[in-house]
């Protein structure tokens, strides 16, 4: 068939034509860039956190009258406080490990610091979350380590809170050591986190993510440290595995065992605000992505309506052009065209609209996706998007057409005869 | 005549239901979402003290030098001085007391012993402030009032604590003067505050980040919470260790930890004390040139992007839809406009003036729009309530269905069912009578 006779039609129905493109090439930059926030999002929230998620909760507790100030009698006390918390939860039926920690991933609330490789570096080589906790952590959390050692309990320390962070041994992820030392032998090589005093990287874990889900910890958010420490406060954090399928029995233990430890203390429930302090790390995750979930279901909606409103718009058009040349499809009908040769019209058309709508589409998605850069820090849209959208475009105006092709293709030939 | 046409619109529309159904739907569909992520837009964006936010600034000085600062040209805080201040700085621009009204502050998150036996502590979060506070923000107060000036000087333990705490420990009622023990010290109750939660929670923007689930619960003297070593509980920012430890080594450093703000009742007002700013800035750190700032209550919201980026994604994607919407309509209208072209023919040649086709289709074009627009009220309201769903609950408790949104709603649809009408009629009202009358 020659595209001649479709072009020349084409030319009679130019704003028709024209608006139909349009709204193809304004999808299609829509289409594209909600599809790579989806996109976008469902990798966040897919990412591991390195550790093993499950059958694990936390538990954030707050004395009342605890010692609030930082000299070594009242640290003592609170370091005091904290083990027979930690061995308490240790000696429970239903809990396999727990640890003391100062925050974990995904809950948001951290203590970042810049590591350097040489003492009063003026400009630090990396930036990392230190993760405070004890020679069970790994253990409890469920990482993998992947070179060295692990801490032992002789290596493990306490401080306050607000005290000075100089570890002399540190864990490291893989992600941070190859920063660090591009050659991988970072096992044994010591670092600075506070400029002045070498701390020595004697293990190193496959993955463990920071804390902050936030954008501003995108640079470095595989970089973390795992530091022998305790760190004393009047608050106090427990990461807890329970053992396997007894997650809820052990949160209630849990709670119990340390009110009847010491009653003087806040744990709080939850008031249906997911503001309580006894949480899986199930309910963790989905809190902390909460927002991209959302997100990705609101341009998903989006995607949807746009589709099904352009999709209706080629299905009326067509339609209106299919009863406005209904003679003239009896012609040809009459002059010998066979019926798949009115659908392949049809379809030609459509594909030429479509096809010119798709190559301004993708200058419009890819300068949509230029403005969101500069506006909202967003990425660049890979190339792989821009094509599917356009077979997303194709084939939606292609199987919009269809039907009312179809109902073309069915005028019979004696309309050619009848007038009017 | 506009009934003659109220009636032609409704016979064409009768004629291709098929057709009439489409726009309609596409026209609800799009109002809806343009107006459903607008409501959360406008929830987030608004002003939370319009009558007074002119008045209210946030003092900002560079406690780190030109060396501290970002080295990013292209980040949009560069050559910024830090959004909080160090405890030496806020103390000191206390101690000056240059504004009108001004509270330096800082969060904090005790625990609270209920009277009643048998309760567990309950934990509490709240800010420590300046008497000058309360009139400075509009605290709305049920019982009582905030304490004096003197409560600060002298220390005095004293709290205003919020209508829900006042529920929780109290049981309601008039509270003032009795006893709450916070983190094992009494505090004499001296005011309870109406239930007020202000969104975004403007006074303390650095460490809440704009919406809060819940609004503090206390408030308690600065210099008392100081003295009672309560611990911040909001973020803290160093660009290098302190050199003591603990939380006085803090009160000496140069991390930035104390938000601040203070009300300047005019423009002169606000001008001289950005340059007692310069000043004090000078004065304190003579190794650089003074950097400050201050900005107004709805400059520093912007600065601090305290709508997020999400909200504002959305609501550009909807109106895009709707957009898209429009030239999907006006495509239709084009091709039902000119399908008519027989009759515009006759009309025109009875007489009718081109502007007599225009008021005609254009009614047709408001009526579809008028339809769509109730869908599209219909719609949004299942939007807003579905909001929930989709963002993060303390920004989705915000988006509301009132009149205002009802009719814009209604308004945004006609208005865009007339636009897209416009070249469609333009294109019905250039239809030549002689031709059509011809070619039948």
């Amino acid at each position: 068939m020659t595209l001649h006779p479709i072009l020349a039609a084409l030319r009679r129905h130019k704003a028709g034509v024209v608006l139909i493109a349009l709204q193809i090439a304004l999808t299609l930059a829509i289409v594209c860039n909600a599809i790579f926030i989806i996109g976008q999002r469902i990798q966040r929230i897919q990412r591991p956190t390195g550790m093993n998620e499950n059958n694990l909760f936390m538990l954030t507790q707050m004395w009342v009258g605890a010692p609030t100030g930082d000299d070594a009698a009242s640290i003592d006390k609170l370091d005091a406080m904290l083990r027979t918390d930690v061995q308490t939860l240790r000696n429970l039926p239903d809990v396999e490990s727990a640890v003391a920690i100062n925050s974990l991933p995904l809950i948001n609330s951290s203590w970042t610091g810049g590591i350097g490789l040489k003492p009063a570096q003026e400009h630090s080589t990396a930036h990392a979350a230190y993760y405070f906790s004890d020679e069970q952590a790994i253990k409890t959390l469920g990482l993998r380590l992947v070179a060295g050692r692990n801490f032992t309990s002789a290596d493990v320390n306490h401080m306050g809170a607000r005290g000075q962070n100089k570890p002399p041994l540190i864990i490291v992820t893989k992600a941070l050591a190859d920063k660090l030392f591009p050659k991988g032998d970072a096992v044994g090589k010591s670092v600075y986190l506070d400029r002045s005093s070498p701390s020595t990287i004697i293990g190193v874990v496959e993955r463990m993510q920071v804390p902050s889900v936030d954008t501003w910890a995108n640079d470095f958010v595989w970089n973390s440290v795992l530091i022998p420490t305790r760190l004393d406060a009047n608050f106090s954090r427990y990461a807890i595995r329970a053992k396997p399928g007894r997650l809820n029995a052990a949160m209630k233990e849990a709670h119990d065992a340390l009110f009847s430890v010491n009653p003087m203390r806040v744990i709080n429930e939850d008031e249906g605000d997911g503001g309580g302090w006894i949480k899986s790390f199930a309910d963790l995750r989905a809190h902390a992505y909460r927002a991209d979930r959302g997100m990705a279901i609101l341009m998903g909606v989006i995607c949807l309506i746009l589709l099904g409103v352009t999709g209706a718009g080629i299905v009326g058009l067509t339609s209106f052009w299919v009863g406005q040349r209904h003679k003239q499809i009896g012609v040809r009908r009459a002059l010998g065209a066979r019926k798949v040769d009115i659908l392949r019209y049809f379809q030609t058309e459509n594909l030429l609209i479509a096809g010119g709508g798709a190559i301004a589409g993708i200058i419009l998605a890819v300068g949509l996706n230029l403005w969101l850069m500069h506006r909202f820090e967003m990425d660049r849209m890979p190339v792989l998007y821009v094509l599917a959208g356009v077979a997303v475009v194709l084939a939606l105006g292609q199987a919009a057409v269809f039907a009312p092709a179809r109902r073309a293709a069915n005028v019979p030939p004696v309309v050619a005869t009848r007038t009017v | 005549m506009f009934r003659y046409y109220l009636d032609l619109a409704l016979r064409s529309l009768k004629r291709s239901k098929g057709l009439t159904a489409l726009m309609i739907l596409t026209i609800g569909f799009g109002v809806a979402a343009s107006m459903t992520t607008w409501s959360v837009f406008r929830a987030v964006s608004g002003d939370p003290i319009p009558w007074k936010s002119a008045k209210l600034y946030v003092p900002q000085i560079d406690a780190w030098g030109p060396s501290a600062r970002g080295k990013d040209p292209t980040d949009p805080h560069y050559g910024e001085p830090a959004d909080a201040l160090t405890y030496n700085d806020a103390v000191a621009l206390m101690h000056d007391h240059r504004a009108d009204l001004q509270s330096a502050m800082y969060m904090i998150t005790p625990s609270v012993v209920p009277t009643r036996p048998g309760t567990h502590p309950i934990n509490t979060g709240g800010h420590a402030v300046f008497s000058e506070f309360f009139a400075m923000v509009d605290a709305p107060f049920e019982y009582g009032s905030g304490w004096s000036a003197a409560d600060d000087e002298h220390r005095s333990e004293v709290v205003v604590i919020s209508h829900k705490l006042n529920n929780k420990v109290f049981g309601g009622g008039n509270s003032v003067g009795k006893t709450l023990n916070i983190e094992g010290r009494d505090y004499r109750v001296v005011g309870v505050l109406r239930d007020w939660h202000p969104q975004p929670m403007f006074y303390d923007i650095v460490n809440t980040g704009g919406f809060y689930m819940d609004g503090d619960d206390l408030l308690l003297p600065f210099n008392t919470a100081i003295a009672a070593n309560m611990p911040n509980d909001g973020n803290t920012n160093c660009s290098e260790m302190p050199k003591e430890s603990g939380f006085v080594g803090l009160q000496h450093s140069t991390c930035i930890w104390i938000a601040y703000m203070a009300q300047l009742d005019s423009a002169a007002a606000a001008r001289s004390y950005k340059d007692y700013l310069q000043g004090f800035a000078r004065q304190r750190y003579p190794q650089w040139a003074p950097n400050v700032r201050l900005r107004d209550l709805m400059s520093w919201l912007d600065y601090e992007h305290v709508v997020p980026s999400d909200t504002r994604v959305s609501l550009l994607v909807a109106l895009g839809l709707l957009i898209v919407c429009l030239v999907n309509t006006a495509g239709l209208l084009l091709a039902k406009f000119l399908r008519r072209s027989g009759e515009i023919g006759v009309r025109r040649a009875l007489g009718a003036p081109r502007s007599a086709i225009y008021a005609q289709f254009l009614t047709e074009g408001g009526m579809i729009g008028l339809a769509g627009g109730v869908l599209g009220i219909l719609l949004t309201g299942v939007g807003v309530a579905g909001v929930g769903l989709v963002m993060p609950k303390v920004i989705a408790d915000l988006a509301r269905v009132d009149v205002s949104l009802l009719l814009t709603t209604l308004i945004v649809a006609v208005l865009a069912a007339v636009l897209a009408a416009l070249y469609p009629t333009y294109r019905a009202s250039s239809v030549q009578p002689a031709w059509q009358l011809k070619s039948n």
